[in-house]
């Protein structure tokens, strides 16, 4: 459907029971499904002749680490038929193992892998899940939010024992990472006061 | 008595003149014909989404450069994109057209680099010695734009960095009219070249139903047939109002992509005249104080011109907490960036959608059942950069 609205009550109606949440924003439609409803979500997108979500764009996880279901996994589709983005979107915890939709878009695979490597989330039914992006026998996950931006590991060639080796990193000055809490719009408890009358005007 | 006979396990690469960076392709062949493409990507991976994480918004665009190195402006523009759009800012009109001016030229850089190393793999020295002489004078209007010939760093949210410099736009002008004979030389050494037909065409067809099945965009999607150009179906900046075609091709092989990218740069040509002669003088970068950066002038006479300077360079502005997902449509495909602002001036998640990522994944289905010297062929059809697919 070329409609946006159009297509949020098509969505909405055919499948009620799987959706929790729909939301226009910046021309796009944000859906929030279940991990046990994933598949049907995306077949119903892929295969009806009012949505045809033909494109699987990209597949990525946002840690949130102090939230209780730490992972949101998120879909990002295309419908070139009718020039439409949708992104749909689930959260998980830490441990749990979600579908792979390698089946039903072949590019899911590295997609998959990517995120498999970057966030350590794993996926049912994947036909190669290994890591990706970082180096053989690498360990962590980096794009964690708990993982230290300068890494565990560091690799140089090593004169003495002819190879290259990997070591814990050492640091001759730690990761600077200045706060800027700005007094721009004045200080927290100021802030917090503006805020609180702006609410009550 | 029967022999067993085994598969060849070969490794192309990772330091391969071919493989266009660092891809290390574990290829299995029975005899001359490949069964199976493994690509091991991820040798030039830098953990640039994790650095955006710890940036400001300003410090980010840089690492965009570093993407995909050969047309560095293209995604700094859908980084630039989407902040915009969160901060619901307006980019001025000049701004807007230099913008198009050095997507396109970014475009034509990337599609020379290509279509001439690619005729390189298959034999044909003579196009990349012409083309890169071309790509030396765009590089050269990159610098007196942005000070750097490659990593430009040179969008902004809400505009460009500054304004170009005298008697840039007249330069680009004339190339504009030298270049098309130049695209016609390097087709007539290639378009009916009987060894590059022979080497690309009916090699790596890509269906239609596979091209959308496997996330191709850009060129990889219009050569099988797909009429789809983000520029014309989701135009950003100023696209909506420039006149231009989206070349498409037919049967979906590297000879058809070929072609496709020879009509861009001639099309991409034509958008630069375009904004040469509609672009105005005025503004290059949005006006509020808070989100760019004052002049230098100004900054000496007034308080608060120096008071912003010095936040937007240490703290750097506030995005409110929003995620998008926006797109371009750069030389290679849908670059797309999803980012998700927290109300910091640090993203709290930068994906990077690159074009080249699930294209080199569809390498073991492209290259399946073809020779061994098809594999470069396809390669460089594909184009590749490592920069983008291994971020």
């Amino acid at each position: 459907m070329k409609n946006l609205e159009d297509l949020e009550k098509k969505i909405n109606s055919e499948l009620t029971t799987k959706i929790n949440n729909t939301e226009i924003k910046h021309n796009q439609i944000y859906i929030e499904t279940d991990k046990e409803d994933i598949i049907d979500v995306v077949i119903f997108l892929k295969t009806n002749q009012d949505t045809k979500f033909r494109q699987l764009v990209d597949i990525t996880v946002v840690d949130y680490p102090e939230q209780n279901q730490r992972f949101e996994v998120v879909y990002l589709f295309l419908s070139h038929e009718f020039n439409q983005r949708l992104i749909v979107k689930y959260s998980i915890g830490e441990n749990e193992v979600i579908p792979s939709l390698t089946s039903i878009f072949p590019s899911a695979n590295w997609m998959e892998r990517e995120v498999f490597d970057m966030y350590g989330v794993s996926f049912k039914d994947h036909p190669d899940l290994r890591r990706i992006l970082t180096d053989y026998g690498f360990e962590g996950h980096p794009l964690r939010k708990d993982f230290p931006l300068t890494g565990h590991s560091e690799v140089r060639y090593s004169e003495d024992q002819k190879k290259v080796i990997s070591e814990p990193v050492k640091l001759e000055q730690n990761y600077r990472n200045f706060d800027y809490e700005s007094p721009w719009e004045g200080t927290k408890y100021i802030k917090e006061e503006i805020e609180s009358n702006d609410k009550k005007n | 008595m029967t022999k067993k006979i085994k598969n060849l396990n070969l490794n192309f690469g990772p330091q391969h003149p071919a493989a266009h960076g660092v891809l290390r392709l574990i290829l299995e062949l029975d005899g001359e014909v490949v069964e199976k493409a493994d690509p091991h990507i991820g040798l030039l991976h830098r953990g640039t989404e994790k650095l955006i994480e710890n940036k400001t918004y300003m410090q980010a665009v840089p690492y965009f450069d570093r993407l995909d190195y050969v047309a560095p402006m293209n995604q700094e523009h859908a980084f630039a994109l989407a902040v915009e759009k969160i901060l619901k800012i307006d980019v001025p009109i000049r701004a807007q057209y230099i913008r198009v001016i050095f997507c396109e030229i970014g475009r034509i850089l990337s599609h020379i680099l290509n279509v001439t190393t690619q005729a390189l793999d298959v034999g044909a020295l003579t196009p990349s010695l012409w083309g890169f002489e071309e790509r030396e004078t765009l590089m050269t209007f990159y610098e007196r734009a942005s000070g750097s010939r490659l990593h430009a760093n040179y969008f902004r949210a809400g505009g460009v960095h500054q304004d170009l410099p005298k008697g840039l736009e007249e330069d680009i002008a004339k190339f504009c009219e030298t270049f098309p004979k130049i695209i016609n030389d390097l087709e007539s050494l290639l378009t009916d070249n009987r060894i590059f037909k022979q080497r690309n065409v009916d090699i790596g067809v890509v269906t239609k139903e596979d091209a959308l099945d496997y996330s191709f965009s850009g060129v990889m999607i219009r050569g099988s047939g797909v009429p789809w150009d983000l520029r014309k179906s989701q135009p950003y900046d100023c696209y909506e109002s420039l006149d231009f075609k989206i070349p498409v091709g037919k049967n979906g092989d590297c000879y058809d992509r070929y072609l496709c990218r020879i009509e861009e740069m001639k099309e991409s040509v034509s958008i630069i005249k375009q904004c040469l002669a509609k672009m105005e003088k005025g503004p290059i970068k949005s006006l509020d104080g808070k989100i760019s950066p004052p002049p230098k002038a100004e900054i000496k006479q007034s308080m608060e011109a120096l008071i912003h300077h010095f936040k937007l360079f240490t703290e750097g502005y506030r995005v409110p907490k929003d995620e998008i997902y926006t797109a371009v449509e750069a030389p290679k495909g849908e670059f797309g960036v999803y980012l998700i602002s927290d109300g910091s001036s640090k993203p709290y998640k930068c994906k990077i959608r690159a074009p080249g990522f699930s294209h080199l994944q569809s390498m073991d289905y492209l290259i399946k059942g073809h020779m061994l010297a098809d594999v470069p062929a396809v390669l460089g059809s594909l184009d590749i950069v490592f920069g983008e697919v291994d971020r």
